[in-house]
């Protein structure tokens, strides 16, 4: 399945980059303004989907370059890992930890497992999503 | 130092690969380092346990639930633990040899040292719950030991029903140690013997009673459960050797000895000991002497042991207790011996069976004495240890407090065709004309038999002096089955008596037995034949078959594969039950209230009515995917307008993909055609008016009740100032609740796995030529 409109490849181009930017900037503002690792898998899966109606399933592996179900199982890593801090300080399983490191400015940079659990959260939606959506543009007949 | 006792066995069988490498076809004398220095460890609590005393080691494993990993050494529990090592370690060697050679020979000897932990920990773990975990260790690794041949049709059969069996009565037994767990209040054996709370007026007390003795009766074989046993002889040798002598079936005599001082003096748990102990035997002194495969033969006499065991803990009398003791201990000693011979002869020779063995003593001199010696044992003749345990065992029986005829005649009838099993055992396979064997027979090698060789001097020692083993740890474990302190004086000799006259009747009648063995046989072989279409083994098969015919009658029934069947049932169950929870906890209650309702909010609702309707009534599988994504978008929007823009963006953010989703679905299915009839179509519309207005009522209702305060005020007042985040929603996501978080990105990467596999590997495509 794939498209021969000249509109939709080149919208699909215009667009998908935004998308994908929008998503992680999603990710990164959620824990304080509406976002985080859901929507921004969604919002990133949306974006590979566009690419996928406009240019096929096979060109949309290779964009990837890894297969959806990595991304899927990446996430779930993520999502585990971000557990491990807590257990090596002998805290409760899944206690948030911070680390604030000072950037150049007045400025820094907010670091938490929670970040790494919400990015778990992000690629294990969008690996979920391409799963489905490549495996079943692939299905023969 | 206990709990690494007990846990090494686990251990060294993670390192037995790569030993296997190092050491090849000496593996079996390494790995029996661990049992053998085990064995020096258990002999070195002997002094502490002496006096009857109790050694409690705690170790904390789940301090929440009460489970500790708490060991208790006592008499009882020491006994079986130097069975167990000191038996294992020659049987670790012997397999090396029996083995030699086998592809699997690593497997093997990592299940059975996982075997042989499970059976340490069971025998001396106090906490009942632990004691259960280990139980069906053993049951499990017992089941790989038995389908060791997995290839074998047989072997597999024979594994699951032994597995089938145990375990099952396995869970009859957990339930009998949770009930004895809530009328003591106490999950240790040691509190439990401690305790002076008479059990027996406790309402649960039958029923606890009743599952234990399940659970003891299906592990140690006892009729009607004995079937299993021998049919595990599928095993390997070495596998037969140690289930039999020291471990497996006498995990539930063990439980039978461990609780007796607790359940003694009740007749619900005395009379089944001795009725079902008595049964057993005789059905096993009976089959092993109707049977003529070396390994059956002595699989029956272990039932016919195990039976009396179970009938000596029913007496419950000092003396009884004294001669199960010793019952237990010989026994363990001269069947460990005799299937290690059985496997050497059986190795040596190619065949199982007796009646194509003759006159190996020539080629076989050193395995022939061994058998004769360690037969004399199983005979209980004199001077051997199992004569002492004879002689105790028909002079408990006569001081029996209820039934002692009946159990004596049992028990001598018993003896006369053990007496003719052991005869049979050593004379068919010995003596008479040699007898041409599949291979040619020569003498077995060293490593095979070492084990029987220590194992019958041992039996020879303890039966000139009785009083040895009695001193270091017989009288302590006596102490610990009868619940208070016993000395003991055993003596090889005891003078011309009854029990010595009964002994003697039955050497008579069992040699009159081993005479008339060949006239017997055919009779015998057809008569059980024709019995066993009626015993337990046709009763077990039949119920397997049950089950599978049960099974197959609900499948078509409830997973028949189709689609709309499902949903009927789910649905309809669901609301069913909600639905009835509501209406008897709640009642009904409609109070609408439009009051504070805007025009634009109305607007909203006819938006999501109108699109239900359409993806309802419309022919186009396009139309009703795209009413269903406006619907989706309806409800998007009130939740932006109730200002949850985080649930309105994922909202809508689902609705685009769902929809991208079906269209990709609908692009393969068939044109759209109508395969119900209008019956089924008004059977399921008022399926889903049902559901919808039982779901209407709920939200009602919840809006209507609050049983708990709002836990929202929490997240909003701590969101920031513990989780240093300002937008709740994903605060609540990513760290309050956390661990349900992680839990759903499991079940999304679980969905995606089903997903792909059904893409992937679709049916038809396995089916393909």
């Amino acid at each position: 399945m794939k498209s021969n409109t000249v509109i939709l490849h080149t919208a699909a181009l215009a667009i998908m980059p935004l998308q994908l930017m929008f998503s992680v900037f999603l990710l990164l503002r959620g824990h304080d303004e509406p976002g985080g690792g859901f929507i921004g898998g969604l919002v990133a899966a949306s974006a590979f989907v566009l690419y996928a109606f406009a240019f096929g399933a096979e060109a949309t592996r290779k964009l990837l370059r890894v297969h959806p179900k990595d991304l899927l199982a990446a996430g779930l890593l993520f999502g585990l890992a971000s557990t491990i801090p807590a257990l090596l300080s002998g805290q409760a399983m899944l206690t948030a930890h911070w680390w604030e490191l000072p950037l150049p400015g007045d400025s820094y940079l907010k670091l938490s497992t929670v970040l790494v659990f919400d990015i778990g959260v992000y690629l294990a939606v969008l690996g979920t999503l391409m799963t489905f959506v490549i495996g079943l543009m692939e299905v023969e007949g | 130092m206990m709990l690494l006792a007990v846990l090494s066995g686990f251990m060294l069988a993670v390192a037995v690969p790569a030993l296997y490498r190092l050491a090849g076809s000496y593996i079996g004398w390494v790995l029996a380092l661990l049992p053998a220095s085990l064995t020096a460890y258990f002999a070195s609590l002997i002094p502490a346990i002496r006096g009857g005393e109790k050694l409690l080691l705690e170790t904390p494993w789940m301090p929440g639930l009460g489970i500790t990993l708490d060991f208790m050494v006592d008499g009882l529990s020491l006994v079986f633990a130097l069975l167990i090592s000191g038996i294992g370690a020659f049987i670790l060697i012997y397999a090396g040899s029996y083995l030699k050679g086998h592809k699997d020979l690593a497997r093997f000897y990592v299940i059975m040292l996982a075997f042989m932990a499970s059976m340490l920990g069971l025998v001396l773990s106090d906490n009942l719950i632990t004691f259960f975990v280990f139980w069906e260790l053993t049951s499990i690794t017992s089941y790989m030991l038995i389908g060791f041949n997995h290839e074998d049709t047989e072997a597999r059969k024979f594994a699951l029903q032994g597995l089938f069996v145990t375990a099952g009565g396995g869970l009859v037994l957990m339930a009998g140690l949770i009930l004895l767990i809530f009328i003591t209040g106490d999950s240790s054996f040691s509190g439990l013997l401690a305790s002076e709370l008479s059990i027996h007026e406790h309402p649960y007390y039958t029923a606890a009673a009743v599952c234990i003795l399940i659970g003891a009766f299906t592990k140690s074989a006892q009729a009607p459960f004995h079937f299993w046993l021998p049919n595990a002889m599928a095993a390997p040798t070495p596998v037969s050797a140690y289930l039999h002598s020291a471990t497996m079936v006498k995990a539930g005599v063990y439980l039978l000895a461990r609780l007796n001082p607790s359940m003694d003096g009740d007749m619900l748990w005395s009379g089944s000991l001795l009725v079902f102990g008595a049964v057993t035997m005789l059905t096993g002194a009976y089959l092993a002497y109707s049977s003529t495969g070396i390994k059956k033969v002595l699989a029956y006499s272990t039932v016919m042991a195990l039976g009396t065991l179970t009938m000596l803990v029913g007496v419950g009398t000092e003396l009884a207790i004294t001669a199960f003791i010793c019952f237990l201990v010989a026994h363990s000693l001269y069947k460990g011996a005799l299937f290690m011979l059985a496997g050497a002869l059986d190795h040596e020779t190619g065949t199982k069976d007796i009646t194509r063995m003759g006159g190996l003593r020539h080629s076989m001199p050193k395995t022939a004495v061994i058998t004769g010696l360690t037969a004399l044992s199983l005979a209980g003749l004199p001077p051997l240890f199992g004569f002492v345990a004879k002689e105790l065992l028909l002079e408990s029986l006569l001081h029996a407090p209820i039934w002692q005829t009946g159990l004596l005649v049992a028990a001598v009838l018993s003896a006369m065709l053990v007496v003719a099993v052991a005869g049979l055992v050593f004379i068919k396979p010995f003596f008479g004309p040699v007898v041409k064997t599949p291979k040619l027979p020569h003498e077995a090698p060293f490593a095979m038999l070492i084990g029987p060789g220590v194992l019958t001097m041992l039996a020879l020692i303890f039966g000139f002096m009785p009083s040895l083993p009695a001193n270091l740890v017989l009288d302590a474990a006596i102490s610990a089955v009868s619940g208070y302190p016993v000395e003991t004086a055993l003596a090889l000799w005891h003078g011309i008596n009854l029990p010595l006259m009964l002994s003697g009747l039955s050497l008579l009648a069992g040699s009159f037995l081993v005479a008339a063995w060949h006239r017997l046989q055919p009779t015998l072989y057809a008569m059980n034949t024709a019995a066993s279409r009626f015993g337990p083994e046709a009763g077990y098969f039949r119920f397997m078959e049950g089950i599978s015919q049960v099974a197959g009658w609900q499948t078509r029934i409830l997973q028949n594969g189709v689609l709309g069947t499902y949903l009927l049932v789910l649905v309809l169950v669901t609301f069913s039950l909600t639905g009835f929870t509501l209406l008897t906890r709640h009642g009904l209650q409609l109070d609408f209230d439009f009051s504070d309702s805007f025009f634009y909010e109305w607007g909203i609702a006819l938006l999501i009515v109108a699109a239900t309707v359409f993806a309802c009534v419309t022919r186009s599988r396009l139309g009703s995917v795209a009413s269903l994504g406006v619907l989706g978008f309806g409800v998007a929007l009130t939740f932006i307008h109730f200002s949850a823009p985080d649930l309105g963006i994922t909202q809508l953010l689902v609705e685009t993909l769902t929809v991208i989703l079906l269209v990709l679905v609908l692009f393969r299915l068939p044109p759209f055609a109508k395969l119900s009839s209008s019956w089924e179509r008004y059977r399921d519309l008022s399926v889903a008016v049902f559901a919808g207005v039982v779901m209407t009522l709920i939200i009602l209702a919840v809006l209507d009740i609050q049983y708990f305060d709002s836990i929202s005020s929490y997240y909003v007042e701590n969101s920031y100032g513990l989780a240093f985040g300002k937008n709740i929603v994903n605060v609540i996501l990513v760290d309050f609740r956390q661990l349900d978080t992680l839990g759903e990105i499991f079940v999304l990467g679980l969905a995606a796995i089903g997903v792909y596999s059904m893409i992937k590997l679709r049916a038809e495509d396995q089916y393909k030529p």
